[in-house]
């Protein structure tokens, strides 16, 4: 672990966020952005930011001109290009302050640059290990892509043990470069006293693509929010996510398509599997600038309810100020079909066996949409590790 | 239009509506006038005035200090509520007549309106019964002979209150109870008019009921208050039309609605509301559907600078039905919040709401819904459809559902999508001689007309032409 000093610009920052998450109320139950949340979860008295990260890099051979560093020794020796990216979009779907907690005490993480033209191959893949009981981490990883550039990078976040009550507060800034390709994946396995807020901010240039897929298996609460920003003509994004929980695992996903330029297209799909007495909130925005015409959105949350007790919320979301636009969203829930588990018991598999089959077919697609095999493997390995505890 | 020429001259005099002759108002003669401005000196005149049972008076007084203590809903409305100046507003105005039983007793003035509203004579005669209100009391209110005969009540809200109390106090605040909203405790606290009506037992009324309201005085709100109840196995439709004149200042229109529906029984509520751009339309409307009961809210919102509301439905007893069936304009400087409130209390309750708008110029359509299926209940089933068209490029529409589902034996599915009249279709039909316009009024009216279908026949035509008059110069 390398401990740098951190620079005079970057404490500036961090002083002045300190004091924006001192002045900033909490949310509150009349907030949209928190309606069927639970504030409860927000609590975090005697919590303490950890003292160091547990940060593992597994970073494949990298062409040259490439920049993957520990994002602390990426302030020492890039800080221009932090300076330039570093959480310039205000969180504004709800964790404002949180936002503001983790710039406050951000000291680890994962910085990438891809110059122009230039194609890492192989996914770049960081385990966090949250440990220490009382403990907040906050992780940054910030993704710059050049011109036509591609790259992919999954971060696994887990727990050092079973009972340690952890807190992640996980900020992500995803710059797509013009033309450029850029897949992140996000999966959470954190033990079940643990609590996540994730905050991801995606930024397309002209005719980029971003892929961002979140895998929720662990932690008794976690909160996504997942904005994206298609600012330059003919951008493409993909927001993806996966969720299994079980027992009393509460999700809150709140997601924002954010259209500002013409013929930009988004495609949300969110999938949830929801066993015991859990409960999934999902509230989607596609928001349509006036003047991005020809925009395709796509919006679409599915609940699978696998017992009688858990619950899901929807509040899919659409405002359009343009014209010439193609949106549209949905939202289901549903158990499975008696016909379903009769068509595969007539084929010789147990009840039981036939329910978790539909349910893991029903989440890979998803996974699937990702369309990178390493990130993919990683993915569904995670989701087996889920299914083969319950 | 090519499509009206299946339509016989006559008919087409008979259902023309010319929205222009909503834009008058006759001298202002009221007997009684609460003044500008809320207090409970206010609450009180309206009560001496209309001479309230104690227990109506005391109901009122509550509710304005829940009105008082309860914040604009702008933490997820629009900040537009806030140019309601409350002070600005006259809250009762009356002729002070006594509702009257036939047409003859009915002052000139008032049957102008109706001929200026283009109410064809052969429909006042055909229909069941028809209440007019004429400002905040009921000028005109008849009941066909045969109704009373069969026990149907059919009132307005201070004669329902004074002579049946014991057939609505049951009833009245218990659907949609005075907290409920700001605005619903606004019009419990000065509401005048409106209809009480009682279906009884088994009782299938076979002509809908129809009121028709209008403001003529200006800063002047209307709180018109409306309850209907229908008995075991009844089944009853009622309708209201609204159209308004324009004012130079901004009117606010508040009304609250409750339906009961008891045990296999059936109400189907249409309205079609065209009010002038400068109206607030803040409405409450509910329904309770008992066991194997449906209620269903077939409206259509035209016009008004805002329009909230959100039709809903408590399925409280097994097998009750839901449904909310909703066609929205909104022209230049109007937004049309509407959607809908679906709440399962019981077991194999379903419940359907499709939603249409459409926005026209610089008008937001919004649709903003609920779903509950609580804990504990099986079998139950939502649909939720919701269409928006867009006309211009600076037209704007959001959609704002919330579904809320609790165990794994039931359905929802909720979609919408938005879309805009697509250039190939106007070009398909300008090849065939179709102006412009033209083909954009036929192309609206196909979004529409699935759902314009049910809407009784007279409402429909009327509908299509309002449609029609609205989108007039939004093309080219």
């Amino acid at each position: 672990m390398i401990t740098a000093t951190i620079p005079a610009w970057f404490e500036e920052i961090q002083q002045s966020a300190q004091a924006e998450y001192d002045t900033l109320p909490m949310p509150s139950r009349k907030d949209e952005n928190w309606r069927f949340g639970n504030l409860k979860q927000l609590d975090f008295d005697g919590f303490t930011p950890e003292n160091s990260s547990e940060i593992s890099y597994n970073i494949p051979e990298l062409p040259a001109g490439v920049i993957c560093l520990p994002f602390e020794e990426a302030l020492r020796q890039h800080g221009e290009l932090v300076k330039e990216h570093f959480m310039k979009r205000e969180a504004r779907l709800g964790s404002v302050k949180y936002a503001a907690l983790h710039k406050a005490n951000v000291k680890s993480g994962l910085f990438v640059y891809v110059p122009d033209g230039v194609c890492v191959k192989q996914p770049i893949e960081v385990n966090h290990v949250i440990s220490g009981a009382k403990k907040i981490a906050f992780p940054h990883t910030l993704i710059i892509t050049g011109k036509n550039a591609e790259v992919s990078v999954v971060d696994r976040f887990s727990s050092a043990n079973n009972d340690d009550a952890g807190l992640c507060i996980a900020v992500n800034d995803l710059i797509a470069g013009d033309g450029s390709k850029l897949s992140y994946c996000a999966i959470q396995e954190l033990n079940l006293s643990s609590r996540m807020i994730q905050v991801n901010a995606t930024q397309l240039g002209r005719d980029a693509h971003a892929i961002a897929f979140t895998l929720n298996t662990g932690a008794q609460w976690a909160r996504n929010e997942a904005i994206s920003h298609m600012e330059g003509e003919g951008a493409h994004s993909d927001m993806l996510s996966c969720s299994i929980p079980t027992g009393t695992q509460q999700y809150d996903q709140r997601t924002y398509q954010h259209h500002a330029a013409p013929h930009t297209n988004s495609d949300l799909l969110y999938k949830n599997t929801l066993y015991g007495t859990s409960r999934t909130v999902f509230s989607g925005l596609i928001l349509v600038d006036q003047g991005a015409h020809y925009t395709d959105a796509y919006q679409t949350c599915r609940n699978l309810m696998m017992e009688d007790t858990a619950e899901a919320n929807s509040m899919p979301g659409l405002e359009i100020n343009a014209d010439q636009v193609k949106c549209s969203h949905g939202s289901t829930s549903a158990s499975i079909s008696d016909e379903e588990i009769f068509y595969l018991r007539a084929r010789g598999i147990q009840p039981q066996k036939a329910r978790r089959l539909i349910a893991n077919g029903f989440s890979t697609e998803a996974v699937e949409r990702m369309r990178n095999d390493r990130l993919e493997e990683l993915v569904i390995e995670a989701i087996d590790r889920k299914f083969a505890s319950i | 239009m090519s499509a009206e020429a299946t339509i016989d001259q006559e008919t087409q005099n008979a259902i023309d509506v010319d929205r222009a002759k909503g834009d008058f108002h006759f001298p202002e003669n009221h007997k009684f006038d609460a003044g500008v401005g809320l207090s409970t000196d206010t609450i009180n005149y309206i009560s001496d005035v209309k001479n309230d049972p104690d227990w109506v008076r005391a109901y009122r007084l509550k509710a304005y200090e829940t009105f008082l203590s309860k914040p604009m809903p702008t933490n997820w409305a629009t900040e537009d509520l806030n140019n309601i100046h409350f002070d600005e507003i006259r809250y009762y105005l009356a002729d002070g007549q006594k509702p009257m039983r036939n047409w003859e007793d009915v002052p000139a003035e008032v049957l102008e309106t109706f001929e200026r509203l283009g109410v064809p004579e052969q429909e006042r005669a055909f229909l069941a019964g028809v209440e007019a209100q004429y400002d905040s009391e009921t000028a005109y209110s008849s009941v066909k002979e045969e109704l009373e005969k069969d026990g149907v009540i059919f009132v307005n809200s201070t004669e329902g209150l004074k002579e049946h109390e014991e057939i609505f106090r049951p009833w009245f605040g218990k659907v949609i109870p005075t907290g409920d909203n700001k605005f619903s405790a606004l019009n419990s606290a000065v509401f005048s008019g409106g209809s009480f009506i009682y279906i009884p037992k088994g009782l299938k009324v076979k002509h809908p009921l129809q009121a028709y309201f209008r403001i003529n005085s200006e800063n002047f709100g209307q709180f018109e208050r409306t309850l209907i109840i229908a008995d075991e196995g009844a089944e009853v439709m009622y309708m209201e039309g609204c159209t308004a004149p324009k004012f130079e200042s901004t009117t606010l229109h508040s009304a609250v609605v409750e339906l009961v529906a008891m045990k296999g029984a059936k109400i189907q509520y249409v309205t079609v509301q065209n009010w002038s751009s400068n109206v607030f339309n803040l409405v409450t409307k509910r329904g309770l559907a008992h066991e194997d009961a449906e209620v269903r809210w077939i409206d259509c919102n035209i016009g008004s600078r805002l329009t909230m509301k959100y039709p809903g439905v408590v399925m409280k007893g097994e097998r009750a039905r839901g449904e909310v069936i909703s066609i929205a304009l909104a022209n230049d400087g109007q937004h049309q919040d509407t959607g809908a409130k679906m709440i399962h209390a019981a077991n194999n309750t379903t419940s359907n709401v499709v939603s249409k708008s459409i926005s026209v110029g610089e008008g937001r359509a919004t649709y903003r819904g609920q779903v509950l299926i609580p804990k504990h209940l099986k079998g139950c089933k939502n649909n939720t459809e919701c269409d928006a068209l867009m006309i211009n490029s600076n037209s704007k529409t959001d959609t704002y559902p919330a579904i809320t589902v609790r165990g794994n034996q039931h359905v929802t599915q909720h979609e919408a999508s938005v879309s805009q009249v697509s250039q190939e279709m106007l070009f398909y039909m300008q090849q065939r001689g179709i102006s412009e316009a033209a083909a954009m009024s036929l192309a609206v009216n196909g979004f529409i007309n699935d759902l314009v279908s049910e809407f009784p026949m007279e409402y429909s035509v009327e509908l299509k032409r309002l449609i029609e008059l609205e989108m007039e110069g939004s093309v080219g």
